[in-house]
């Protein structure tokens, strides 16, 4: 019970971070707050059921598309855009995870990272559908949602933390569950689950098609949010992001990924204020974290503080 | 020019590419048929070697071919000892763990990429040819140099094979890639054997590059085409076996090459990647590797 | 004359030009303790390993209350009754020993889990240990949590793979009264090396050797055979 009090209570405070800050960085909070959602989905895979994948790009990019194209060819409104992106996401991670889950380890982070990249150059081969590199822009209908017109700042904000807060509490309720328990024994201890009457298979495919429907929400929210998507957004980096954000949070806890994302999202900020080359800081935390940190801040406080945080 | 003469030249391109990327695909074969973990960084030393030629080659003075030699001998030495730095400082300390050296492997691309941004610029920067000699075919010109790094790079290829069937050196690679602890119990330095292999295989793919850049330029993203194509060879021949990958570099450099010339890059890119995910789902050791 | 609960047929499995399983003929009768003893290397892990489905056979039929569960992977044979408890320990380490045990409990559905895993653990007397983390156990209290998860997917065959090896003197005779409470309404398929713990636990013995049955039988015509005892047990008192 108090799991549930204690994560109501953080989005409690975000709601009111998201209040009191000025345009720059509410603006931040918002993209902070979509990655999460990104980040959240991909730890399930990841951090609670062992699964690394390089492939989440795909994801992302089916979800962003899945709400662009139908908003800006066919005037399609940010309610049904999220939807089709939400259902686009989890569609393509689950035909993906039919192939890909006949591999693990290595190959299975090779395949990922292959689709994703058949993906992107997709994406860049249709340039006269997607715009390619230059991207959508997006206006009009797909622009509001319930009311909320999300070129405003406040309402663009407001969504996003609506969002992040369902992904959150699913996220939530999900690992506590039983099947929860069970995505741990896969990352534990795949064979000994096998030998349980688990079937590894299955699992790892309904919890690689949530996070695929995590990515494809965060995808299409991000593309409506900010009035853009473009074929960046499906390259190898968004592949990596969701992972060192989780890995810097804490991967296998709930609150990390959105911790991760926040914490890279200013230290980019900050360092590409100082220099062009800011991803370095990308690749310095990746070494960092996996050599000395491979729990992430959460992580390193649920060993020392709050044992019961999921 | 007629379509005969047009496929000869594209399989002439074709076989330039297929060289190359044999060269750099062996070392990224090399790693993981020993060390048994995946470099994502490969193709950042590739890039790596390119810049540094590209700096020796500024630096030495008179006709080109001095540059480019000292370049051939310099590059592939830095590049050999960052990578071993690397694998002492960090898969060292991370036991070799595959998926952890994943992460840290990428950790490391981004590093060097963005330390070349930096310090070379975001432009494409071209480098000398050694000679220019051009061989005159009854349809087309073509250049000499092309057909040099054809005969270079199996050259080299052959070194690497005496290297591992013929030296000691290459003994205690294949003995380590059979079993790590029996060879630690055998009295072999497994951590030393490691980081020469790796360096091996970061000082190959820099040579790849001092051979290329001739041809092509240097960009501090160069290494993203290399590091995919040899991902795709080196799997399509099978993880850990040499002979497989100098197929697989023949097959797919020749296709790359004929396929770009009559199609799209893009459009033979996605069928190689394609490719390259359902090898791995349904027939995963390859053409030539061994079924795990 | 009691049922046959699981059983093979011209069982056989070879790891390159080793014939592990060579041809075995297997019946487990409904409710028993049955033993399956001989020399290291003579297949018995690797047999276990093909009833249980950890591994495919490369010839023979095997059935379960007489359906054929031959091409049936191991996740499905867990679900019709077979559990398998590992030679090496394979527990959750990073997690409690409730959750151990609730794992094994909610694969078979049930709906009071923490009543099932209280239940399971008390029979393996370990119920005031439930909140702590597995790698923190004694060997001895790991090889009994893996017995706990057996016993909380309510099987109707349990195969153990030398259960009491690690085990001392006094954790090995609680063992052997807890598998003699497990029958007749589990079966009980066990691989031993400890004869005492055979000789007084087992209904019937199976003998392998070379991938190939022995002899099989009572412990006392098991005691008395001479092929038997040439390849394993030895003669006169080292058998006791």
């Amino acid at each position: 019970m108090k799991v549930w009090l204690f994560h109501l209570a953080v989005l409690v405070a975000l709601a009111v971070l998201a209040l009191m800050l000025p345009a720059y960085h509410a603006n931040n909070l918002a993209r902070i707050l979509m990655l999460a959602v990104f980040a959240t989905g991909y730890n399930l895979a990841f951090g609670y059921t062992g699964m690394l994948s390089l492939g989440h790009a795909l994801f992302f990019a089916a979800g962003m598309y899945g709400a662009a194209l139908p908003v800006s060819l066919w005037g399609l409104g940010a309610l049904p855009g999220l939807a089709l992106g939400f259902l686009a996401g989890g569609a393509v991670a689950a035909a993906v995870g039919l192939l890909a889950l006949r591999t693990a380890g290595v190959s299975f982070m090779i395949v990922t990272l292959m689709f994703a990249q058949a993906g992107y150059l997709t994406v860049i081969y249709f340039n006269q559908t997607t715009g390619g590199d230059q991207g959508i822009v997006l206006s009009g209908a797909g622009r509001m949602l319930a009311g909320l017109d999300m070129t405003q700042d406040g309402p663009r904000l407001m969504v996003a933390l609506g969002l992040y807060a369902a992904g959150l509490l699913a996220a939530l309720a999900l690992v506590q569950s039983r099947f929860g328990r069970v995505m741990l024994a896969m990352r534990e201890n795949e064979e000994r689950s096998r030998m349980l009457g688990y079937d590894p298979f299955r699992v790892k495919l309904a919890v690689l098609a949530i996070s695929g429907l995590y990515a494809g929400v965060a995808g299409a929210g991000y593309a409506l949010l900010f009035g853009y998507a473009g074929a960046g957004f499906s390259g190898v980096q968004y592949s990596i992001l969701p992972m060192l954000y989780s890995l810097m949070g804490g991967a296998g806890t709930v609150l990390g990924p959105l911790i991760g994302a926040g914490a890279m999202f200013y230290l980019i900020d900050i360092a590409s204020g100082l220099t062009t080359a800011y991803l370095m800081g990308v690749g310095i935390a990746l070494v960092v974290l996996v050599l000395f940190a491979p729990r992430g801040i959460l992580g390193w406080v649920r060993e020392r503080v709050l044992p019961w945080l999921p | 020019m007629g379509f005969g003469p047009f496929l000869l030249l594209a399989v002439m391109e074709g076989l330039v590419s297929a060289a190359v990327l044999a060269l750099t695909a062996v070392g990224l074969s090399l790693v993981f048929g020993v060390m048994r973990v995946v470099n994502v960084a490969h193709g950042a030393f590739f890039m790596l070697g390119a810049v540094v030629a590209w700096f020796v080659a500024g630096h030495v003075a008179g006709p080109p071919v001095w540059g480019w030699l000292a370049a051939l001998v310099v590059a592939p030495l830095v590049v050999g000892a960052l990578a071993a730095l690397v694998d002492i400082s960090v898969l060292k300390r991370l036991n070799y763990e595959p998926e952890a050296v994943i992460v840290a492997t990428i950790g490391v691309l981004y590093i060097l990429e963005q330390a070349a941004l930096m310090s070379f610029g975001p432009d494409a920067r071209p480098v000398a040819a050694p000679f220019t000699l051009r061989l005159q075919l009854p349809w087309f010109g073509y250049s000499g140099y092309k057909l040099f790094v054809v005969v270079a790079a199996a050259a080299v290829l052959a070194g690497v094979w005496l290297l591992m069937a013929r030296t000691r050196f290459g003994l205690l690679m294949r003995a380590t890639q059979v079993d790590r602890n029996t060879a630690r119990a055998f009295g072999i330095n497994v951590d030393r054997v490691y980081a020469g292999t790796f360096a091996l295989g970061a000082a190959l793919a820099a040579v790849a590059a001092v051979l290329v850049v001739p041809i092509s330029q240097v960009h501090y993203l160069m290494g993203a085409d290399p590091l995919l194509l040899a991902f795709i060879t080196v799997i399509i021949g099978g993880l850990g076996s040499l002979r497989g990958t100098l197929v697989a570099a023949l097959v797919i450099g020749l296709s790359d090459g004929v396929i770009s010339m009559f199609w799209s890059p893009t459009l033979s890119k996605i069928i190689a990647t394609l490719l390259v995910a359902l090898v791995l789902v349904f027939r995963p050791q390859g053409l030539f590797g061994a079924k795990a | 004359m009691a049922a046959v609960i699981l059983e093979a047929q011209g069982l056989a499995r070879a790891f390159g030009g080793l014939r592990a399983v060579d041809g075995v003929d297997f019946a487990l009768q409904a409710g028993e303790i049955h033993a399956l003893i001989g020399p290291n290397g003579a297949g018995k892990t690797t047999f276990v390993s093909l009833l249980s489905g950890r591994i495919g056979p490369d010839a023979g039929v095997i059935r379960l209350a007489g359906q054929d569960i031959t091409r049936l992977p191991a996740h499905l044979r867990v679900r019709r009754g077979i559990a398998y408890t590992f030679q090496i320990t394979s527990i959750y380490p990073r997690l409690t020993v409730f959750d151990n045990v609730a794992l094994a409990a909610q694969s078979r559905g049930v709906r009071d889990l923490q009543a099932a895993v209280a239940a399971a653990l008390a029979r393996v007397g370990m119920g005031d240990l439930a909140g702590q983390e597995a790698a923190t156990l004694s060997y001895g209290h790991q090889r009994l949590l893996e017995l706990a998860m057996g016993l909380a997917l309510q099987p109707r065959v349990l195969i153990l793979d030398e259960p009491t090896q690690g085990l001392a003197a006094g954790e090995i005779a609680a063992f052997t009264a807890l598998v003699r409470s497990l029958v007749p309404e589990t079966t009980v398929l066990m691989i031993e090396h400890n004869m005492e713990v055979v000789m007084s636990l087992a209904h019937r013995i199976t003998v392998l050797n070379f991938g190939r049955v022995l002899a099989h039988g009572t412990p006392e015509e098991i005691r008395a055979n001479p092929a038997v005892q040439a390849a394993y047990l030895g003669t006169g008192d080292a058998a006791a």
